[in-house]
């Protein structure tokens, strides 16, 4: 059998993914993609390949066997995971054996947990993307049966660690003004900065609604706007005064007024806020927008500075004798 | 507002998050500003300027996406400046390329729960709505929000009914709904503001083939009416029904 992903079981909101579609704007189709992009880029980085197409599990993952022996890195949202028994780390890369059984859990932390391939996931492109865009119904959600094949992997790496800066919590957004932001009276977007929102229970790839403390938000009464272009990090207030914070998968234009956008580089943290999750937003210059958009991709660029070995418990290590323990020693199985 | 208010305050040119620029046309859906948000990201595309993303426009306005560490927003504004100096996109033409399509829908109220109310916020009963909504020849001024789902314009001034406060939790895929002057034919299915009333079979986004979206800006659209029994023959039409010719 080629080299497969084989599904045995997932969670409702496990799906392909990639850095998304661009150039249908102008169709009606939003970009799409991972909701946490970074979590892509930190995939590859651990398995030192090029961000392809990775499985993207909301809250919960599942059960996959391998067909050939495969490297495999854990990115994104922590969740719980074993290969044929043994507990694997997360923010890690992995050899798994051939036959090999990984069981995904849930969440520890974060919303969006990612699962990447050694040699990617060699899923057929469609309008030039490999990703599911679920509110397009273009793809969808995985289930049990399917069957993904993998690319041709010419990496060895494994084994490694990533550190990653805690990112599931909330946290403060940085936001630029956006088209309708002086449409808002003073005293709301002086609130909308002082305010601690919470991340409601209602989220998906589309987008995230936050509860605000009190009152809600809105233009004065009678104030409406023309439907124009929407952008991933769009801040826009629906008729009930709550925040929804739209996503890569949102709609491409919208009539509902927004009051701000979250910055590109902010996007990973609104994506894994969970549920419960305080988040603040602050508005910030062009320029300083600009910096944060430089050092994102410059973070994104040297992910490898970041990566060290995984330091193993030797128990959890089947041929232990196998190993070079001391570097410059001989090996266990030389001495006996 | 008058139109010489609207010429001095537009065109417009606003930021739109970090990476974006929109050029605006108007403030409100008139035809000539339409076209001018039509015709200048056509000439945005032919000029092919180092540092475009992408394009799109919405009802009345022109939106460019770029790489903002490669090409800086001031400098971008300098261009479309000048570029919008150039000449008066308010009397530029339609996009070249167009169709006339006819799209046959279902006006029955099983398939158009919300055909009477519209007609009655319309001052209408059943016959002169249907006879409205089928005979006005239409034109998508947009697509946007699903993909290939069109904004169409401009019916009677009698439809100028305002969208529902509450929101219908679900209308099909290929449901044509009301409001403001506009139908929005739904590629997908979705909760809306807007009245279902009529339903279609069109295939508006089949991503899997050569040609996946079916309607363009600037397309001319009719809807004429068809029984219930046609309308569940045409479900088994790839095409949906829907024929389309030329215009010159």
């Amino acid at each position: 059998m080629s080299r497969a992903l084989v599904v045995h079981q997932a969670g409702p909101g496990v799906s392909v993914q990639d850095l998304g579609r661009t150039g249908y704007l102008s169709e009606g189709l939003s970009r799409g993609g991972a909701a946490d992009v970074l979590a892509l880029h930190e995939g590859a980085a651990l398995l030192r390949q090029t961000v392809g197409a990775a499985l993207e599990m909301a809250g919960f993952g599942g059960r996959f066997e391998l067909t050939a022996p495969t490297r495999i890195a854990l990115t994104g949202a922590p969740m719980k995971a074993m290969a044929d028994g043994r507990a694997l780390a997360w923010q890690a890369s992995h050899l798994l054996d051939a036959g090999s059984v990984l069981e995904i859990g849930g969440v520890t932390a974060g919303s969006y947990g990612y699962l990447t391939l050694g040699g990617g996931l060699a899923t057929p492109p469609r309008l030039g993307g490999q990703g599911a865009h679920l509110a397009a119904g273009l793809g969808r959600v995985l289930q049990a049966g399917d069957t993904l094949p993998l690319g041709h992997d010419a990496g060895t790496a494994t084994g490694d660690l990533l550190d990653v800066a805690d990112r599931w919590a909330g946290g403060t957004l940085r936001v630029l003004p956006s088209l309708q932001t002086d449409l808002f009276p003073a005293d709301q977007r002086a609130r909308f900065e002082t305010a601690t929102f919470t991340r409601d229970t209602r989220a998906n790839r589309m987008g995230v609604r936050l509860r605000p403390p009190g009152a809600g938000f809105g233009l004065a009464a009678g104030q409406s706007i023309l439907s124009e272009v929407i952008v991933p990090g769009d801040i826009q207030i629906p008729g009930d005064g709550a925040p929804y914070v739209l996503l890569a998968e949102s709609q491409t234009t919208g009539g509902y007024p927004r009051i701000g956008t979250v910055i590109p580089a902010d996007l990973p943290r609104i994506a894994q806020a969970p549920a419960g999750a305080a988040l603040r937003f602050a508005f910030v210059t062009r320029d300083t927008g600009l910096a944060a958009e430089r050092a994102f991709r410059a973070h994104v660029a040297g992910l490898a500075r970041h990566i060290r070995p995984l330091v193993r418990d030797p128990a959890q290590i089947p041929d232990l004798l196998g190993y070079t323990l001391i570097s410059g020693a001989v090996t266990g199985k030389e001495e006996t | 507002m008058g139109d010489g208010q609207v010429s001095e305050r537009f065109p417009q040119i606003a930021p739109v998050g970090l990476d974006g620029l929109l050029v605006r046309f108007g403030d409100r859906l008139d035809e000539p500003a339409n076209r001018a948000a039509l015709a200048f990201r056509a000439a945005v595309e032919r000029a092919g300027w180092d540092g475009i993303e992408e394009t799109s426009t919405s009802l009345v306005s022109t939106f460019l996406r770029f790489d903002p560490l490669w090409l800086s927003p001031d400098d971008l504004t300098v261009q479309l400046r000048h570029l919008l100096a150039a000449e008066d996109w308010y009397a530029r033409p339609l996009p070249e390329g167009r169709r006339r399509l006819t799209i046959p829908t279902c006006y029955d109220p099983a398939l158009a729960p919300q055909l009477d109310e519209a007609a009655e916020a319309a001052g209408m009963d059943r016959a002169q709505a249907i006879e409205s909504l089928s005979g006005t020849q239409l034109r998508v001024t947009t697509i946007g929000f699903a993909p290939g789902q069109p904004y169409l314009g401009t019916l009677p001034p009698a439809w100028d009914i305002p969208r529902q406060t509450a929101l219908t939790p679900r209308v099909p895929e290929g449901a044509l709904v009301v409001a403001i002057r506009q139908l929005v034919l739904f590629s997908v299915s979705t909760p809306t503001g807007w009245r279902h009333v009529g339903q279609t079979a069109a295939p508006l986004f089949r991503p899997d083939s050569a040609t996946p979206f079916l309607l363009r800006p600037g397309d001319e659209v009719h809807f004429p009416a068809i029984s219930r029994d046609a309308f569940d023959r045409l479900r088994r039409d790839p095409a949906g029904g829907v024929t389309q010719e030329a215009l010159a």
